[in-house]
Parts: C-alpha cells; structure tokens; sequence
C-alpha cells in the first residue's frame, strides 16, 4: 500500500480570491482542508507606531488607510478618542454630517464586499452593478473632502468644513456624449444633499436589482448555505464582531446599544441572522444596505433644516480662519502653535469603539500629556475573523475557502495595520 | 430576517460603572482599581491572579465578560518623558536636535515597563472592562495566556509577542505573526527606532533581495512636548473662568 500523505498547498498572497495579500499555508486531504495557516503581516505599515511619532491631528489621514474601504468609520474611532481625552463634545450638525458619512461608508464597504464577494463564487455581473453605485458615493466623498477615498474629513470637535451647496460637474468632452453629460450632470445640478437625497431615492430599487441576482439564485444558494457555519455561543468566544456577529445570531450593535454621536435619534432596524453560514451573513448585510439607506434618509432631512456650526469653537483644538490669521495677533499665535506643535492632550487612557462596517473598530489611547498619543491600539475587526478562518474552513473544500475568505470582509489595511 | 430590536439602549453611565465597580470589589478584592476620567474602568491584575480573575469574570452571572475585544501590549519606558531638551542641532536633514530618550534614568522601577491590556466586553450585560498586567521582568516580560479563557485573544497574543516580545505562557502556538519571517526585535518597543534597523533592496549582481543596514537616520520633525494645562486639571474644572487672559499654558 502506498502511504498517503496529506497534501501542503500554498495560497497567495498574489491571489484575486486572497482580497489582499493574504497567505494561506493549506494542508489538505484530497479536496477537504484539514488545517489553514494564514499568513498575515505583508502589508504591516506600523501606523500605530508612526502616530505614536506624529501630532494628533496628523494621524487622521492614517486611519483612512487602515480599511481603506471604510475610511471615514475609521477616522470616526480615532477622533473619537481624542475626544472623550479632551472631554469634546462636537455641535450637533457635525454630529449628524458624522452618522451621515458614516452610513454612506457602510454602503461602500458593503457594495464592495458584495461585489467581491460575488465575483469570487463566480457571479460577474453584481460585481459592475455595485460599482456603478459605489462611483456615486465616491462622489460624495469627493465633493465633501476633496478625494475619493481617503478623506480625511473628522476633526477632534467636529468635521473639517460644512457641506458643499454645489456638487462638482462633469466638464464636456471628447469621451462622453454630450446627452450621456448632460444626464450625469442633472443629478449634479444642486448640492450635495440634494444628490445625497436622490441617491437614497434611487438606491433601494438597485438593492432589489442585486438580490434578484443573487438571494434565490441556486448556484448562489449552493456555494454558501451551510458554508462556515459559526454557533453563537462559539461567535463570542472568537471575538467576532458585526455582520459575522448578527450572522449568527447575536442581537449586538453598537449604533444600538452603545449608542455614540446621534444614532439612538436615528430610526433603524438590526438584521440578525439564524443559521451563522455565509448565505445569512450575506442577507444580514443586503438588509444592513437598506437601512443604512434609512438612516442616510433621516440625516439629510435633518441636515436641510439645521444649518449651524460643523467645528466647536475652541482655539486651543481648532485652527482659526485665515482671514482672522491674517489680522489678529492671538489667532497668529494659535495658528503657529497648533501647526508646529499641536495641542497636548491630558494624560489618561480611553477606548472608543465605533460599528464599522465589518465589526467594532476599536482605538485604544494612551496619553502622557504629551502631543503625540503615547500608545495607539487599533482593534480592527477583520483580524479576530482571520485568526478564526482555520476553524472556519476546517472540513470544507478547498473552493469553499474562497467563500469564507469573503464572507469574512477581509481587507488587509486593517488585520496588518 | 429582521429582528426589531428596542431603541432603549442601555449606556454606560456613572452609576452603572459604580455598580459593576461593586460588584468586582466583592468578587475579586485583589483587582486594584486605577483612576480614569474618561467614565471607563480600569483595574490593574496582579500578574499571578490572572488566569483566576479571566476565568471569573468570564463565567460569575453578574460579570458575565464573554468577549475578549482586545489584547496589546504597551511599553512604558518613555512615559511622561518629553523631547524638548537640545544636545546639537543636527548638520543635515530637518530634525531638530532634540535629545532621544531610550536610556532608564530612574524613575522606571523595574517590573513596570511591560504590560498587557485587555479589553473585555460583556454582550449580556452591555458593560465593558479594562485589565492591566505588569510583566515582573523587564528582561524577559511574561504573562499567562488567556487563550483557553477567550480563544479569540490568541492572535492578539500573538501580535503582542511580536510586537513587544511578551511572552505568554501556554500559548498554543506563539510564532511571530505581523513581521517579517526572519524578523529580529520587537520594533514597538520604545527603544527600537521608528526607521527600523535593516532595509530590503534588490541586488541586480545577486539577483535577489537583500538585507543591508538603514541607509537614513532616524528624525523628529516635532519635538514631544508635555504642557500641563490647567484647563483639563480635574481640581481646577470648577475653577472661574478668565475670559480675556491668555492661556499661559500653551506656551
């Protein structure tokens, strides 16, 4: 009898299905994975140790690429922080541009986990629909911060500047027809509320498009029912966080029960799911799409009909006005500290958490007085489902790996800092 | 799929923090308090009693810490140290010459440089907690594992490790896990510098990567500065306030 040996399979990290540079050691029986290794750290930046060498407000920029397809949620965590040390409290209208954007994250992250996710098991054509409503959204990034992605728009006390009364235009060109502009522009024409407002309109019959794609789809169902199925109970234990969470059933949410900024104004539902395998974390998330789309909805009602302060007004946090720079004395000296040297930030230690799309985002911050944070911890929630995948995947097919790696969200910004 | 759930959130307010903090002084006295501000509570373990306390916490009906949310690692070699004293100013480049620290001078007694923070979260109870361990030696800094408390704190054990050398003792399976294979140091360590000690580069005669020692010195764009300002000082929060004075505090 020949000896059979299990067999050692490498998997990336240049892998279109590793959503990153993930590397997994595979040991496998046949096609049945006994054992998975996952290899993280190839896109370790140290962000925290860098923050730990930079003034507070330069590590903003930072947090946008931890997950960099949930940014804004990620710099929501950190400015958060300095706040509860400093013992900030943002007016109210920037407290609701916050949930607003935090929200439009949430619908990016998950449009890009769905369409990922999809193309994965091999459903293409989600991945463009996704896409085309992701490119609205970058807009609104643009327009609100000046970039698509990484925004760098919280500030400790507030957000950087108020929303824009116009949306930028599509300029006529040799590419696009003039009626393709036209089209794209009439939805420009106001500001960006107003395009915020029509995409809420819009969006949740393209949430009705992608599940007719996918929720009754038999090759959808049989890729992912009963794939990774997780028990509640066993969910806690791994410290899961989010979707994966709800998926198994845990009723648990920050936006609920830890309520930060406005969400115990806001009006929405928690999906939960019953059976912990990938189908029902994917319906937690499609159901997560529509009510962030609720609360989107709420926000901008609001916003309309509250103009006000978006920064608190406090010259020790908050640089002045240029034009107040250039005429008062004070205001000089408050700029010239707060850009060399920043504001020092009382001596203690907090945890903020806010619920970003795939779990709690944590940021522990140790201060000693000082300038700088003395210690930053991000706890991302993607790293405690990595650490997990070996248990996930154990006894599956090697293709099912694929299924789980994307039911998890992974994004490598986050589990490497 | 959707399951309403109430909008009567309970949150974390002072007298709920005051009635957990009961609670633990009766469960478990050897925990001791640490002053925190920011309405979060904070205990430090004694490092022998840890696995005692993971365990009743996790399990006593009215803790109830089903959730490890978070293990790291901090290093306070340079607490409450600024930057601010001048040796030289530097020759080249643009930092300034402020004097690194990295040598103890005092201050430090030993046995409280390393420790490991747990962040714990109770799902039942919506309550959360913070442990502190101190590694007794500095030299060779070890904690127990609570990986077979909370399976989900063994890769955060393992970043510790990596990161700050923090042995944990009954780990199943403590390999490095951000860094390089064949990385040598802790580099958030506070006396690793931030530019690192190797760099990679391709070598077109070897035809490979190579490591070769950092090519850039290390520099401080902005010193670290500690300002004591009286408007955060708990004692001086009741304080009048001078609306026309200039804050002597910032400099």
């Amino acid at each position: 009898m020949a000896e059979i040996r299990n067999y050692t399979m490498n998997f990336g990290p240049q892998h279109p299905a590793a959503h990153g540079v993930l590397r997994l050691v595979l040991e496998l029986d046949g096609e049945v994975i006994q054992k998975a290794d996952p290899h993280v750290g190839l896109l370790h930046r140290a962000t925290e140790k860098l923050a730990e060498s930079k003034p507070y407000n330069q590590s903003i920029g930072y947090m946008d690429r931890l997950d960099y397809v949930s940014m804004m949620c990620n710099e929501h965590a950190y400015v958060m922080a300095i706040e509860k040390l400093l013992g900030l409290e943002p007016p109210l209208r920037a407290q609701y541009i916050r949930v607003m954007f935090d929200e439009v994250t949430r619908i990016l992250n998950h449009l890009m986990w769905l369409g990922a996710h999809a193309l994965d098991i091999g459903a293409m054509t989600v991945f463009l629909y996704c896409f085309r409503e992701r490119e609205d959204l970058m807009d609104c990034y643009e327009a609100v911060s000046g970039t698509r992605m990484h925004a760098t728009y919280y500030r400790p006390g507030g957000v950087y500047r108020d929303l824009p009364e116009t949306m930028p235009q599509y300029p006529y060109s040799q590419w696009r027809s003039k009626k393709e502009v036209d089209r794209l522009n009439s939805r420009r024409s106001g500001g960006l509320l107003d395009f915020i407002a029509d995409f809420t309109k819009r969006f949740p019959a393209n949430v009705d498009q992608y599940e007719t794609l996918l929720t009754d789809n038999r090759i959808w169902k049989q890729r992912t029912v009963n794939i990774g199925v997780v028990s509640p109970e066993r969910a806690m234990q791994l410290g899961f966080s989010g979707p994966m969470l709800r998926g198994s059933g845990v009723e648990w949410d920050l936006r609920k029960k830890q309520p930060y900024d406005i969400y115990d104004k806001m009006d929405f539902d928690i999906p939960v799911g019953m059976n912990g395998d990938c189908y029902d974390r994917y319906l937690v998330r499609v159901e997560e799409l529509r009510q962030s789309n609720r609360i989107i909805e709420q926000c901008v009602a609001w916003l309309k009909a509250n103009p006000g302060p978006v920064m608190i007004d406090d010259r020790k946090v908050r640089p002045p006005r240029r034009e107040e720079m250039k005429g008062d004395m004070e205001s000089l000296i408050h700029h010239f500290k707060l850009m060399t040297e920043g504001y020092c930030v009382p001596a203690g230690e907090v945890y903020a958490a806010v619920e970003a799309p795939k779990g709690e985002l944590g940021v522990y911050l140790v201060s000693d007085g000082a300038n700088k944070p003395y210690r930053l911890k991000v706890r991302p929630p993607g790293f405690a489902h990595l650490a997990s995948l070996d248990e996930m995947v154990r006894g599956h097919m090697l293709a099912d790996v694929v299924a789980v790696i994307g039911t998890q969200d992974i994004v490598f910004g986050e589990v490497d800092r | 799929m959707s399951a309403n759930l109430s909008n009567t959130a309970a949150v974390a307010t002072p007298t709920r923090l005051e009635a957990l903090a009961g609670v633990i002084a009766a469960a478990l006295p050897s925990l001791k308090a640490v002053e925190n501000h920011a309405g979060e509570l904070t205990y430090e373990v004694p490092a022998n009693d840890l696995l005692a306390v993971a365990q009743t916490l996790r399990d006593a009906p009215d803790l109830k810490f089903e959730m490890c949310m978070d293990v790291c690692g901090i290093d306070y070699l340079l607490h409450g140290r600024d930057e601010w004293n001048t040796q030289s100013a530097t020759s080249s480049g643009f930092s300034r010459g402020v004097a690194r620290g990295g040598q103890r001078q005092g201050g430090l007694p030993p046995g409280r440089r390393f420790a490991a923070v747990y962040h714990l979260l109770s799902i039942s109870l919506n309550q959360r907690l913070r442990m502190r361990v101190f590694c007794a030696d500095d030299d060779q800094p070890m904690v127990d594992s609570v990986s077979g408390i909370w399976a989900g704190a063994n890769w955060f054990e393992r970043e510790a490790f990596d990161l700050f050398g923090i042995l944990f003792k009954g780990h199943p399976d403590l390999r490095r896990l951000l860094t390089d294979y064949g990385f040598i140091g802790h580099p958030f360590r506070k006396d690793f510098p931030l530019s690192g000690h190797v760099e990679v580069r391709y070598d077109p005669e070897k035809g490979r990567v190579v490591y070769q020692p950092v090519t850039i010195d290390p520099r401080v764009l902005v010193p670290k500065v500690i300002r004591h300002d009286n408007r955060y000082d708990p004692q001086l929060t009741n304080a009048p306030v001078h609306t026309t004075s200039i804050a002597k505090s910032d400099g």
